[in-house]
């Protein structure tokens, strides 16, 4: 049996990490890293490495600094604070307050990365290795234990016995569906072929979300450990990994792991010296959310159109180029080395009956703390939002939030205390999904938003079947009217008898589930509806056509705030101290004005 | 078909076998190459993986990612992501079609800037999002997409 070598993680040594996630990315982390290489040679601090790491999940707090081993967090780093970090931390010894975590909600400042509300409640087991390892370094995940569990499963498990241990484990399939993912490695298994393949999905099509691209940028070698693996139980020898091209980052650090991977025998021909071999590819996606669903993104890697095909035939009995196919998400992968390594029975010990282990969403929306968060299954929604997400900004009230992108639905703020579980939230009309998770506040027009997810689906429709080719073109009409103001109230019962049409007729899961964030909204929010067509109403003033801004004279001392923050001067002065005016011939209804005001001036009915 | 374009695309083609599961990374390349999709390429492409090039033009009008005409110097894309889209996506949105003159799909006359919306780029926590040439600006507000155009013009 082949022993893999393993080195220890530079434990010890002082280290500052770079965030190298694409949010961190985007702001000159790049450069910032630069920066702080030289800075540490010009001073000829010695003993301190500069390195970076994938994607902490705490984008909002970008450009995000870790120095280890203290574990000091710093947030909002830019070039300009290279510098100070440098001589107050390194060469003084004295840590830079001044850059340090401040928590939302108390305004105190956090030091350390463990005491960090966002990230002391959450629990990390898939997400284990992001925004700890180098990404770009096969010794740093082999020195967590990485590329054991293949090991194991390769001297010492049969393909039956891997597929036992996952059906032990209860795990089902991350990508939205919550398909027990043992079931469908036993269908490919015993599926007869003298070809296989396995597919990693990795299309994270759904707005909003951010869970798969932070995976392959922080981790990308647990997907393949868990590839490997998932390929060895079900028989597969050829596997893809089909990313979004949107996702640059993440391609480029997956193809790199994939080279490293192979050099290091831990893909290739002959795996670790045993008589099993997988060759990976990558296909990048070309911007087709449909592609998501798995007869399309067949086609799609088929380098056809990437429609569905209707099931029977499934695609563990007949997928790619016809062979019996096994596709699962990313972090359903993910966790399957932990599994294997630690045993099923371990990994069903958190979570609850139906739904074991954890869940990882993407927070985002009108919350406070955005980011990744993994939690157990069965968590309530309220901790997720108030504990770890740290609540609402601004003090406004939490009205709904949106899981499952545009398959799922808006839950109401009344339903908060509902766990994290697939069953609870198929109860209330929306679904777990691939993990999003968009916070909304009273600011949110929730019939704009079921007019956002259907001209969503619209447009990602694949035009295959009429359903969902028509049905939602006339759902998006309807919805378009009423928040222009010219909606009849009779097109609540319509919307509602289309959708249930639509989702009982369509070809595949786009069309079966897009009605959803209608269906939801209607069912809980129906009173903005009724407000929209009634009173020409939107309380929250998002429809434009619904909305006029104007200044209230009496509040209005003529500071000019508003006047510079016009993107189109509609707001002009009329003189010293006197109230401004406002245009509405010109104004473009932006609330640019509405926001900047401290004073209430601006009224937006 | 003048003769430097056809040795860049064989220099293309010469990369994959001829097999039909390779229709959509030659497109991709293709497109990086010269920013979209020239009409003598997809004859070339068809030709290259013995398809119709109907076939190949079916394939490319199906993904969002592939252009048939020529993009803009400045390709500025908005993200109509869900956290992007209750962050003030849709003002940011009006507010650069307002500044070019131009809707999602279109080119500005002088071909300096396309403008085009992207499903979700993955930065939520960063919301509004848009990219311009494939750089990511953040937290975007009217006074910033100010900044940023005036600044380049």
């Amino acid at each position: 049996m082949a022993k893999i070598k393993t080195s220890k993680l530079s434990a010890g040594q002082r280290t500052v990490f770079l965030c190298h996630g694409t949010g961190c990315v985007s702001n000159e982390a790049f450069a910032i890293r630069k920066a702080f290489e030289k800075s540490i040679e010009r001073l000829q601090l010695t003993d301190i490495k500069v390195d970076f790491t994938g994607c902490h999940g705490f984008c909002e707090q970008g450009p995000i600094v870790f120095v280890q081993p203290e574990g000091i967090f710093y947030a909002h780093v830019s070039l300009d604070d290279v510098e100070e970090i440098v001589y107050s931390h390194f060469r003084d010894n004295k840590p830079l307050e001044r850059l340090m975590y401040k928590d939302p909600s108390s305004s105190e400042i956090v030091p350390y990365f463990k005491d960090i509300n966002f990230y002391k409640k959450q629990r990390h087991i898939v997400l284990r290795n992001c925004g700890r390892i180098n990404p770009e370094r096969i010794e740093d995940y082999i020195a967590t234990d990485g590329y054991q569990a293949l090991q194991k499963v390769l001297f010492s498990m049969t393909p039956h016995q891997v597929i036992d241990e996952v059906k032990i484990s209860g795990l089902r399939g991350r990508g939205g569906a919550g398909f027990p993912t043992a079931t469908k490695w036993q269908f490919c298994h015993d599926a007869p072929s003298d070809k296989k393949y396995l597919i990693c999905n990795a299309d994270e099509g759904d707005p909003g979300a951010f869970m798969d691209r932070s995976m392959m940028e922080g981790d990308p070698h647990s997907v393949i450990e868990g590839m490997a693996i998932a390929a060895y139980a079900t028989g597969a020898t050829e596997g893809y990994i089909y990313i979004r091209a949107e996702y640059p980052l993440a391609v480029n650090r997956t193809k790199f792991a994939i080279k490293e991977a192979e050099e290091r025998g831990f893909l290739g021909k002959n795996i670790l010296g045993s008589d099993f071999s997988l060759k990976i590819h990558i296909k990048e996606g070309a911007g087709a959310f449909v592609c998501g669903e798995e007869t399309a993104l067949i086609a799609s890697i088929e380098g056809r159109r990437g429609m569905p095909s209707s099931r029977p035939p499934f695609p563990t009995q007949s997928g790619l180029w016809g062979k019996p196919t096994n596709i699962n998400n990313v972090k359903t992968l993910a966790t399957v080395p932990l599994i294997i390594l630690h045993g099923g029975k371990s990994y069903s010990q958190t979570g609850t009956e139906k739904n074991r282990g954890t869940s990882i969403f993407a927070l985002t929306g009108k919350i406070n703390c955005m980011g990744l968060v993994e939690v157990p299954m069965g968590t309530k929604l309220a901790d997720i939002i108030f504990d770890i997400g740290g609540g609402i900004p601004n003090g406004k009230k939490l009205k709904a939030v949106q899981t499952g992108g545009p398959s799922g639905g808006c839950l109401p703020a009344n339903m908060i205390n509902l766990p994290v579980e697939y069953e609870a939230f198929a109860n209330a009309g929306s679904i777990m999904g691939s993990g999003g998770m968009v916070v909304m506040d009273e600011d949110t027009c929730m019939v704009d938003v079921a007019r956002f997810f259907i001209s969503f689906t619209q447009s990602e429709s694949c035009g295959k079947c009429v359903p969902c080719r028509l049905g939602t073109k006339q759902m998006l009409n309807i919805l378009e009217n009423i928040c222009q103001g010219r909606g009849n109230i009779t097109d609540i019962d319509l919307l509602q008898n289309l959708a249930q049409s639509i989702k009982v007729s369509s070809l595949c899961g786009l069309g079966q589930t897009a009605p959803n964030p209608v269906l939801t909204t209607l069912s809980y929010f129906r009173d903005e509806y009724e407000e929209h067509i009634n009173d020409r109403r939107c309380r929250a003033a998002v429809c434009t056509g619904l909305v006029t801004y104007s200044i209230i004279a009496e509040k209005c001392p003529g500071c000019g705030l508003c006047i510079r923050e016009c993107p189109v001067q509609a707001v002009t002065s009329s003189g010293k101290k006197k109230p401004v005016i406002l245009d509405q011939s010109k104004c473009t209804k932006c609330g640019a004005c509405f926001n900047i005001c401290r004073l209430g001036a601006i009224a937006v009915k | 078909m003048n003769s430097a374009f056809t040795r860049e695309i064989n220099s293309i083609l010469s990369d994959f076998s001829q097999e039909r599961g390779n229709l959509i990374p030659i497109l991709q390349h293709v497109q990086e190459k010269f920013g979209y999709l020239p009409e003598e390429a997809i004859q070339a492409i068809a030709d290259f993986l013995h398809v119709s090039s109907s076939t190949v033009y079916s394939v490319s009008t199906f993904y969002t990612q592939f252009k048939l005409t020529p993009l803009g110097e400045e390709v500025v894309k908005i993200c109509r992501g869900t956290a992007c889209h209750v962050r003030g996506g849709p003002t940011l949105q009006r507010d650069i079609e307002r500044r070019l003159s131009i809707k999602p799909g279109e080119t500005t006359k002088d071909m300096k800037y396309s403008l085009e919306t992207v499903a979700c780029v993955g930065a939520c926590a960063l919301a509004p999002v848009m990219i311009v040439n494939n750089r990511v600006y953040g937290k975007m507000t009217p006074k910033k997409v100010a900044e940023l155009f005036n600044g380049k013009n």
